[in-house]
């Protein structure tokens, strides 16, 4: 249509941007909202060894919350959620802090991030699976140390032990932290931290002072992902530590597999419960739209 | 801090270490079972390297060694591109949608990150269940598809948003006073300015989908895709065949990423040096 014709049928030029948005809210609604619909219906059926039966109870949340096995699987998951948290914190922090402040020229600055994002576009059981030989009982890892004269003999730990959950979900999930809190703080004004050297301030008092402050957003979005993956994670808690720990999302997995899918989906809507306060929780302290 | 004409700070030396060491931290392990992946026939899991030769990758084909391997990775690349072209559309046509803005645009923007963070073992569970209820298969490419763009979607959006956000709208204008209908503005203007952004999105539509498993575990239906033909074989298989799997999925992801990011690089390097202002908005 021309430019005229727009001009003379303004209804057609208004309706534009729902076409535009149709395809997205369409796949969204069907395949995210009806589904989680589903579960929370689910989440009331009855069921026996080969089929799930509709019906109105509320059998399956007294199964999820008052199991000692379910508070028990929340803790572990916890753990490894606040573990996992503090050390891709750290890391994706400072990544971020050299990429964002050290890097003077734009050109490597690019060349670095995506050597940090790369792994991200590949498979991440691939990336599970390649600590095998690193970190197993004749693995690399293990015989440096013997040959170092670090231990006499080879650690068992380091595979297929919460430690190497830990790894892999550091190794798979930093990424989420660099990518956000570069981005808050490639936004940080550069004469502000000029300012706090003029007035003096040590290079420890301009980080406490500025730069984390002013970083928070992306902190907060970076702890949001991790969090949200590590908590619904069943992969590599599986793989990696060769399915002698629990997580959440393990625990759904099997129910899964052994078709008691409305103990799965009570389990589901007990973790979105969950996820949905500590996410709302985060947004409340941080405000996150300032990012957007 | 970073200012040119400064020596380096101590912190630089000791935050550039540990870069290093996180980078190789990142690429240590898959380094290794790509040489790993070349064990001799004899060869373990493990170093030492027993000979070295192909014959973890000719073991690929044959049948007993992987489930389906050649039907699992022809799924597979297929789907990717499937949901790498609904994903650059769908994103493109939404990203247009909020630079007019539309009434609901903040919920859909909402419901969007909800679909990023909602993990993924939840929307498999939803949906498989959803086709159970309705009466339908799941298959890889109708149920599997539509789950794998509830992952894709909402980058596509988040790298349109970063896009449109420093879209200069003069462009659009210039070429409506050349009397452009809307579709030649989006095709002749609109479109080659936002070019090297749409590899990107596209890139992150074909490797997430490729490499896609929690997702596709209740939705793939009777046949897998090759995620979950890998995450079934890491229970059964303990020869390097394994490695060589890898090795071979890790290449075709790495081919996709440098055709992505080539392409994109070569049209701004065009672009600068042909002198032309398109881009400059972006």
């Amino acid at each position: 249509m021309s430019a005229e014709a727009v001009a003379a049928r303004p209804w057609r030029r208004k309706l534009v941007p729902y076409f535009q948005a149709g395809p997205l809210t369409l796949v969204l609604a069907l395949f995210l909202i009806f589904p989680i619909v589903t579960i929370v219906i689910v989440s009331f059926f009855d069921y026996n060894s080969v089929q799930i039966i509709p019906a109105f109870i509320l059998d399956n949340y007294r199964d999820v919350l008052f199991s000692k096995v379910t508070w028990q699987t929340y803790l572990n998951t916890f753990g490894y959620v606040i573990v996992v948290w503090a050390i891709t914190l750290f890391i994706g922090f400072w990544i971020a802090y050299f990429l964002v402040f050290h890097i003077r020229t734009n050109t490597i600055r690019i060349a670095c991030f995506l050597l940090t994002t790369i792994p991200f576009w590949t498979s991440n059981i691939i990336r599970m699976i390649s600590w095998i030989p690193l970190l197993g009982r004749n693995g690399l890892v293990n015989a440096l140390l013997l040959h170092a004269g670090v231990t006499g003999h080879p650690l068992e730990f380091l595979l297929y032990s919460p430690f190497s959950v830990v790894v892999a979900f550091v190794h798979l999930n930093t990424f989420f932290m660099i990518v956000p809190i570069s981005n808050t703080m490639a936004r940080i004004d550069k004469s502000l931290i000029e300012a706090a050297r003029d007035a003096n301030a040590s290079g420890w008092q301009i980080l406490t002072n500025v730069v984390i402050p002013l970083s928070k957003t992306g902190i907060a979005i970076g702890s949001i992902f991790i969090f949200t993956v590590v908590m619904g994670d069943f992969a590599t808690v599986n793989v990696m530590s060769g399915g002698q720990s629990a997580s959440v999302g393990l625990m759904m997995r099997n129910e899964m597999s052994e078709l008691q899918y409305p103990a799965a989906a009570a389990n589901a809507v007990v973790l979105l419960v969950i996820m949905l306060l500590i996410v709302s929780a985060i947004v409340r302290l941080v405000d996150i739209r300032k990012e957007l | 801090m970073a200012f040119r004409d400064e020596r380096r700070p101590f912190s630089f030396y000791l935050l550039a270490t540990g870069f290093a060491l996180y980078v190789l931290f990142l690429y240590g392990p898959t380094i290794t079972i790509t040489v790993l992946s070349f064990q001799g026939p004899d060869g373990g899991l493990t170093f030492p390297m027993n000979g070295t030769s192909t014959h973890w990758f000719a073991n690929l084909f044959e049948r007993q060694a992987v489930g389906d391997f050649e039907g699992s990775i022809r799924r597979s690349l297929i789907l990717g591109l499937m949901v790498m072209v609904l994903t650059v559309t769908i994103s493109i046509a939404a990203g247009l949608a909020y630079r007019k803005g539309f009434r609901g645009e903040t919920p859909l923007f909402y419901l969007s990150m909800a679909s990023l963070i909602i993990p993924s073992i939840l929307v498999s569970l939803g949906i498989g269940l959803m086709f159970q209820l309705i009466g339908l298969h799941p298959t890889w490419y109708g149920s599997a598809l539509g789950a794998q763009l509830t992952w894709t979607l909402p980058f596509g959006l988040l790298i349109m948003f970063a896009v449109f956000n420093r879209f200069n709208p003069s462009y659009e204008e210039a070429g409506r006073d050349l009397g452009a209908t809307a579709w030649q503005n989006l095709r002749h203007v609109v479109l080659p300015i936002i070019a090297p952004s749409v590899f990107g999105v596209a890139l992150f539509g074909f490797t997430l989908s490729y490499d896609e498993f929690p997702r596709t575990l209740m939705t793939g239906g009777t046949f897998n895709t090759l995620p979950l033909e890998i995450m079934a074989m890491t229970t059964s298989v303990t020869t390097p065949v394994l490695y060589a799997l890898g090795t071979v999925t890790t290449g075709i992801s790495l081919t996709v990423i440098i055709v992505c990011l080539g392409t994109a690089f070569v049209i701004q390097r065009r672009r600068a040096a042909r002198g032309s202002d398109a881009g400059r908005g972006v």
